[in-house]
């Protein structure tokens, strides 16, 4: 899988509650996910989430299991999300609604072009090339699939 | 020879295994999501629905008709494919599953996070998504990358006013709050046996602060007699030579009151050094501190006396609920002047009964203190029991005294 796009920055320990807050769960209804992304952290990042790569420091996505995170990001239009770690769940979850995530230590510049390989292995920002941790092949297989939900229907 | 997680998943460290789930369950936030993706998947039936469980706690009763019609729906899924289904009133997902359910050996999954909790009997619970576990209800497996595990090695037993939320509070400021992302922790040592079932409870409830995957104790004599209890014959888990990523050391003798400060869980300060902050709310209760040695706890300290402040207490579940009812710590606490929710995760999650206003500060006993997660604009201070009734009674920040 490879593709590319715009950085956003974003900080570290970048908990569930700030991608989505508790109080938009309760619906089926994911445009009100995506109008409200990250709101609680900086409420102009929705706007500017179509065609972008987050980058982000360690420990993205820490907090609850809510998979509404990772979907809210996936549908407003965010290409992939870049951080030297992950959190577990958060982890599982991306994977599985189909956002590619690229472990890697990436310094961020706002708007920026981000490009990546994952079948290769790189990301690139701002001309300088760095590595990506390698995914199982099980979970870039649910990735090529656009995520487990596909996964199963082709393989159910 | 290996870590528990390793015994129980059978594979080493670093492996990737698929392994049968021997229970799996999901809660009324997101058992929603599970069922989409599960219908999205193209399944039409669950094929064995014996370990399958769907437990109401987060919203309830329903706040308002969009929670009802979610809450319908799944409700109708659930009666209708025979998984277990625990109604509103019934406790959090977790506390209902340690009343019984879970067993030492077995591989627990959760859609929630704070499943970590069911590792206090020597089972390996971890959290999941709601598309992970509609996988698992498909095909009743899932795959686990076999964790490295961290070491915290225990000795001694607690003095004075401090509790096992105090030690939880300080190993997850020791490791801070990604110290332990992608391992497992196993708490060990002769420490361990001066810990009953419900701290137990409470120290694996705050793992996944860590990141990590997994928080462990072996099961052992309390964990034979408080299942026998339950009507279990278990055997207890014999540790062996293991290797750790990393260890660490706590004398329960050292562990003071601490009171973890927004937004983060692994910033604390003593209780003495916050002494006097104003409060608005107190709050006792969650998979955290919402079980019945915790009420029991709170009622010995708030009774015959008055609260200061709005304080909310809601029991775990409804089995805590009787037993405080029972044993007249109930009485104590209503007749203090606190305010009773349903057993349930109350406002935890600030979607209902008792969301904090702009600028308001609440105390918790719970285990997140991220910003809004109780109302836009409020902030939540993260304490032990003894903690959170000391300052109810004072309406400000108070140091426990030495009664437990
Ligand atoms: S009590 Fe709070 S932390 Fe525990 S499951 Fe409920 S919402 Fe989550």
């Amino acid at each position: 899988m490879k593709g590319k796009g715009r950085a956003v920055c974003v900080g570290a320990d970048i908990d569930t509650d700030l991608v989505i807050a508790g109080r938009y769960l309760r619906t089926k209804d994911r445009s009100t996910w995506v109008a409200h992304v990250f709101e609680d952290l900086d409420p102009s990042l929705a706007g500017r989430m179509n065609g972008a790569v987050i980058v982000a420091g360690k420990n993205f996505g820490c907090g609850s299991s809510r998979e509404q995170a990772a979907i809210a990001i996936r549908e407003a239009g965010v290409v992939a999300v870049v951080a030297p770690s992950f959190a577990r769940i958060f982890f599982r979850n991306a994977i599985n609604v189909g956002l590619p995530l690229i472990e890697s230590d990436l310094t961020c510049r706002e708007g920026t072009g981000v490009s990546f390989n994952l079948a290769e292995g790189w990301v690139e920002a701002g001309g300088k090339k760095s590595a990506t941790r390698p995914l199982s092949p099980k979970m870039q297989e649910i990735l090529a699939s656009g995520g487990l939900v596909n996964y199963w229907r082709t393989h159910g | 020879m290996g870590t528990l997680s390793e015994r129980i998943l059978h594979g080493t460290a670093g492996e990737y295994v698929d392994r049968a789930v021997d229970r799996a369950y999901v809660h009324d936030g997101t058992g929603v999501l599970t069922l989409e993706s599960w219908k999205s998947m193209g399944a039409k039936r669950i094929q064995d629905a014996t370990h399958l469980h769907v437990l109401f706690d987060h919203i309830v009763p329903a706040n308002n008709s969009t929670t009802a019609t979610l809450q319908h729906e799944l409700r109708e899924f659930a009666r209708s494919s025979f998984l277990h289904f625990s109604d509103i009133g019934g406790g959090i997902c977790h506390q209902v599953m340690s009343e019984g359910v879970v067993l030492p050996g077995e591989v627990v999954v959760g859609a929630d996070s704070h499943s970590c909790t069911l590792g206090a009997f020597g089972a390996f619970a971890t959290g999941v998504g709601a598309t992970d576990m509609a996988a698992i209800w498909m095909t009743g497996e899932t795959w686990f990358r076999v964790p490295e595990s961290i070491g915290i090695h225990l000795s001694g037993a607690f003095t004075g006013a401090s509790e096992a939320k105090d030690l939880a509070l300080t190993y997850v400021n020791r490791l801070g709050m990604d110290g332990a992302t992608y391992r497992a922790l196993e708490f060990t040592g002769e420490g361990t046996t001066a810990i009953p079932m419900d701290d137990r409870l409470t120290l694996c409830n705050l793992a996944v602060e860590t990141g990590a995957k997994a928080g462990m104790f072996y099961a052992d004599d309390i964990t034979v007699q408080y299942l026998a209890q339950a009507g279990h014959t278990v055997q207890p888990q014999e540790p062996e030579p293991c290797r750790y990523i990393q260890s660490f050391d706590f004398d329960l003798m050292d562990i003071v009151p601490v009171i973890a400060v927004p937004p983060r869980v692994d910033t604390i300060k003593p209780v003495y050094d916050l002494a006097g902050l104003p409060l608005d709310q107190v709050f006792v209760g969650t998979c955290t501190n919402g079980r019945y040695a915790d009420l029991a706890r709170f009622a010995r300290i708030v009774k015959g006396r008055k609260v200061a402040i709005r304080t909310i207490v809601v029991p775990a579940s409804r089995a805590v609920l009787q037993e405080a009812i029972r044993t007249g710590v109930l009485d104590d606490i209503v007749e203090a002047g606190c305010t009773i929710g349903t057993p349930g995760c109350g406002p935890c999650l600030g979607a209902h009964m008792g969301v904090l206003g702009e600028g308001e500060v609440c105390l918790s006993t719970a285990n997140r203190n991220f910003k809004n997660r109780m109302g836009v604009g409020g902030e939540i201070y993260l304490s032990s029991v003894a903690t959170a009734a000391a300052s109810a009674l004072e309406g400000e920040i108070s140091v426990p005294g030495g009664s437990r």
